[in-house]
């Protein structure tokens, strides 16, 4: 891999562990430590030697214009990017100090740790309880007892069991948008991760269905931890805890979110969040 | 210059097209409604009429066609017409259709006691019953013999199905056995050429049990002449339109009716008795008459066994090209041959199945398992396992390049989210892909079936065969004998219409196969599609 340096590099300062250090809130504990990590889809670099520390139990958003690799970099969290062919990733991610790009890692054992919630809700064309514990199933659980446990706590816990109780025979398509991603939220914690990652999980969705689902995250973080794609700026201010601003795969600034909407420290951050581009 | 208005808003283009269409539509249909006035009018029982020739001769026969008579150059050209009878009674003219000039005719009737006659060989026959005897004591006479003769028709249709019984099934079992036995033997006696130990015990025990099976064939032998004694003491003579009279057992009527004394219900009880036979008989007289059962059969089984094997491979292959193999030059071009190979002639399948699987992999099962039975061989030759193989060898690229459509329709997202719940590649594909494949992997299947049912080419040279004996699946252990050759309705079609030595007769039974070949089709896909709307019912992807 080539690390062009591209001419907006001048402009540019790239905030490291050292911030986030002295910016570290909730447990204090780092869950996921990004270090070094650049990315290329062939000869096209998406992501520039990016570092981060991503905090327990806490909810930190991605933000940043189109095309800036946000998804690129949330989906190395848990090496969904393994699925596209001719992805070079250099650098160290960790998660509790285990690194999951080494050799010996097992790759199912990383996505069982680390969940995924998609932009486009995308249930199996299952019954709602199919889809629920399709993750346990995998994993070769076939006890009736603990599955209906898993069913239920997990659809409780996506805030969804109340609505779908009497209809967990029902196609998982005969939801609606909100609540089908809520399936998938509740089919992502079934398997009772460590972290879950979200790419823009409300953008598909109205207002209100919308507010659910950040609701909802606001609880999960009480167990879980959770980073967050929007280009909604309201909803990163109002579900995170921290935020990072990325800008053509650098990262610009990485912040406690009060601070960050605030009193952004980079002039490129200020005119973002203020809306003067993206 | 300002072109019209019509044609400014293309309203050509729609006319040249719709017409390609209806061109299309029209001739499908007219080759169905040929098919179907063809072939079901041949069951019908209509009505037999004699004509007095001005030569004083008579001629009774159901009047097949009437068509003017071609005189080129001359004023009369198709002005005249003739008539086609259907006169049967082959053994005693030696044909059984002739044309008559309309203007030969002196006079015409129906007579009330004309009667058909369906009998075991020669054709129908057309004529009055005039003497029923049972020995050489006469049992009725005249307009009598009707009434007496119905119970014997019904007691000989008795009669013969018990007959059929023994000879068939019953005998049949006592020489399958005995051949199993003679096997035995060659087996032991092949052993002792390899290692020259000599096994008497064994041998004695084949010749104990051909024995005992030879007893049981003997007893059966002498039911069977009880049976023939008492079933075939009762004749009856007909006489036909020009007065010749003919004599024939009951036991050899299988049908007889008073063609010109029917009504409506009557005539069709007689239309859907033949149809019902024709579906559920056994060929006779070389395939002209009788049914086409064993065809039937075969037809359904072999397209079965082909699907069984041109499915799991289609899709296993397709699962390699569209999920596991790295899409570079090599794979298109893999693609394209595969594509290729769908429009290759049968007839070059058929003969890589008679030399790969018939001669290479049955001579090599013979070889290794049947060599007592060499030279005569056992899988070596054509049977309607080859013939299966054959046909999903020729129709396994339609299923490969359904299949990786049906694939590459499955959404990237669904993929996605199992991997992400921590399924491994082969997990997703099992539990999500291929449900959600399944109803285009099944729209290859129904465009295989289509493909496969109607091949005949390759089938003649790999297993069918124009009378076969033998079903595939019988009674004997193992049941099912793929070694078997068999009878197919494309290829009955084929030897019916154009390796018969009676045309006329068999012109109508090449209409009627073709319309239970056109059936079975309609059938197997049928199944397929409302199997496949089912699944796609079930699977569909979220419209959100
Ligand atoms: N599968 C891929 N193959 C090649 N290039 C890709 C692929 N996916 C993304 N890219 C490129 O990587 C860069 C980052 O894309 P990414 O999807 O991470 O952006 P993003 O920040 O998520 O944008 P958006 O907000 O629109 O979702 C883009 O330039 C994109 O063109
Ligand atoms: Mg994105």
């Amino acid at each position: 891999m080539t690390a062009v340096a591209s001419p907006q590099d001048t402009g540019i300062r790239i905030r490291t562990e050292v911030k986030t250090q002295e910016t570290s809130a909730g447990t204090g504990q780092s869950a996921i430590s990004i270090e070094n990590v650049s990315l290329s889809y062939g000869d096209n670099q998406a992501l520039h030697d990016i570092s981060m520390e991503i905090g327990e139990r806490q909810v930190t958003a991605f933000i940043g214009p189109s095309g800036c690799g946000k998804s690129t970099l949330l989906r190395c969290l848990n090496r969904m990017n393994d699925l596209i062919d001719d992805v070079t990733v250099t650098g160290r991610i960790t998660v509790r100090g285990q690194d999951i790009y080494s050799p010996a890692t097992d790759v199912i054992e990383v996505r069982r740790r680390v969940g995924m919630v998609f932009q486009k809700s995308n249930p199996f064309p299952k019954s709602i309880y199919e889809n629920v514990v399709y993750g346990l199933r995998i994993a070769g659980i076939s006890d009736k007892k603990v599955l209906d446990e898993a069913c239920e706590r997990s659809l409780r816990g996506a805030a969804l069991w109340d609505e779908v109780k009497d209809r967990l025979d029902e196609s998982g398509l005969g939801l609606s948008g909100g609540q089908m991603q809520r399936l998938c939220i509740a089919r992502a914690i079934a398997v009772e991760p460590e972290i879950i990652l979200m790419d823009e999980p409300c953008s598909a969705l109205d207002p209100i269905a919308t507010l659910k689902i950040e609701e909802l995250i606001y609880s999960l973080k009480e167990r879980y931890t959770i980073v967050i794609v929007t280009h909604n700026l309201q909803q990163a201010a109002r579900v995170s805890d921290r935020t990072a601003f990325f800008w053509l795969g650098r990262l610009v600034e990485y912040d406690q979110t009060p601070d960050m909407f605030t009193r952004p420290k980079d002039k490129l951050t200020e005119d973002y969040i203020t809306g003067r581009f993206g | 210059m300002k072109l019209p208005l019509s044609v400014r808003r293309g309203d050509p283009m729609v006319w040249f097209t719709g017409s390609a269409l209806g061109t299309c539509l029209l001739l499908i249909a007219g080759l169905i409604v040929i098919v179907l006035t063809n072939g079901l009018g041949f069951f019908w029982p209509s009505a037999l009429v004699e004509l007095t020739l001005k030569d004083g001769s008579k001629w009774l026969g159901e009047q097949i066609r009437r068509q003017p008579i071609p005189n080129p150059g001359s004023p009369d050209h198709l002005r005249e017409h003739r008539v086609q009878l259907k006169l049967g009674n082959r053994d005693l003219l030696g044909y059984d259709f002739k044309w008559i000039d309309e203007k030969e005719i002196a006079s015409r009737r129906e007579p009330a006691d004309a009667f058909y006659v369906e009998r075991r060989e020669y054709g129908p026959l057309l004529g009055a019953p005039v003497l029923l005897k049972d020995g050489e004591r006469v049992l009725a006479e005249g307009d009598a013999v009707w009434a007496a003769l119905q119970p014997l028709v019904a007691k000989a249709e008795h009669d013969r199905a018990a007959i059929e019984q023994i000879e068939k099934h019953e005998i049949g079992e006592i020489n399958y056995r005995i051949e199993q036995q003679r096997l035995a033997l060659k087996r032991i006696e092949y052993r002792e050429k390899q290692d020259g130990v000599k096994r008497e015990a064994e041998r004695s025990a084949v010749a104990a049990a051909v024995a005992a099976q030879e007893e049981r064939f003997r007893g059966k032998q002498q039911e069977l002449d009880r049976l023939l004694a008492t079933a075939a003491t009762t004749y009856v003579t007909f006489r036909a339109a020009d007065g010749t009279e003919k004599e024939l057992s009951t036991l050899d009527i299988y049908r007889i009716y008073p063609a010109n004394q029917l009504g409506l219900g009557g005539r069709l009880a007689v239309y859907a008795g033949r149809i019902w036979e024709f579906v559920s008989a056994d060929p006779r007289e070389s395939n002209t008459e009788g049914g086409i059962f064993p065809a039937i059969f075969g037809t359904v089984m072999m397209v079965i066994i082909m699907s069984l094997m041109a499915v799991p491979f289609g899709v296993l292959a397709a699962l390699y090209l569209r999920e596991y193999a790295k899409q570079g030059p090599l794979v298109r071009i893999v693609r394209i041959a595969v594509n290729n190979l769908a429009g290759v002639p049968s007839i070059v399948f058929g003969v890589f199945g008679l030399g790969f699987f018939v001669y290479f992999v049955g001579g090599g099962i013979d070889r290794m398992f049947f060599p007592e039975a060499l030279p005569t061989p056992t899988y070596g030759t054509g049977g309607i396992l080859w013939a299966s193989l054959t046909l999903a060898l020729l129709t396994v690229p339609v299923v490969i390049v359904a299949s990786e459509e049906a694939l590459a329709a499955v959404p990237r997202s669904m993929r996605e989210a199992s991997i992400a719940t921590g399924a491994t590649k082969f997990q997703t594909i099992l539990h999500v892909v291929l449900p959600a494949a399944a109803p285009g992997i099944l729209t290859g299947l129904i465009l295989a079936m289509a493909r496969g049912a109607g091949e005949v080419a390759p089938l003649m040279i790999t297993g069918v065969v124009k009378l076969a004996p033998e079903l595939p699946l019988d009674g004997f252990f193992p049941f099912f004998h793929p070694d078997r050759k068999f009878m197919h309705l494309g290829f009955h079609i084929y030897d019916v219409g154009f390796q018969s030595p009676n045309v006329e007769a068999a012109m109508p039974m090449v209409y009627t196969t073709t319309i239970f070949l056109l059936l079975i089709i309609v059938a197997l896909n049928l199944t397929a599609i409302v199997v496949r709307n089912r699944l796609r019912r079930k699977y569909q992807t979220s419209a959100f």
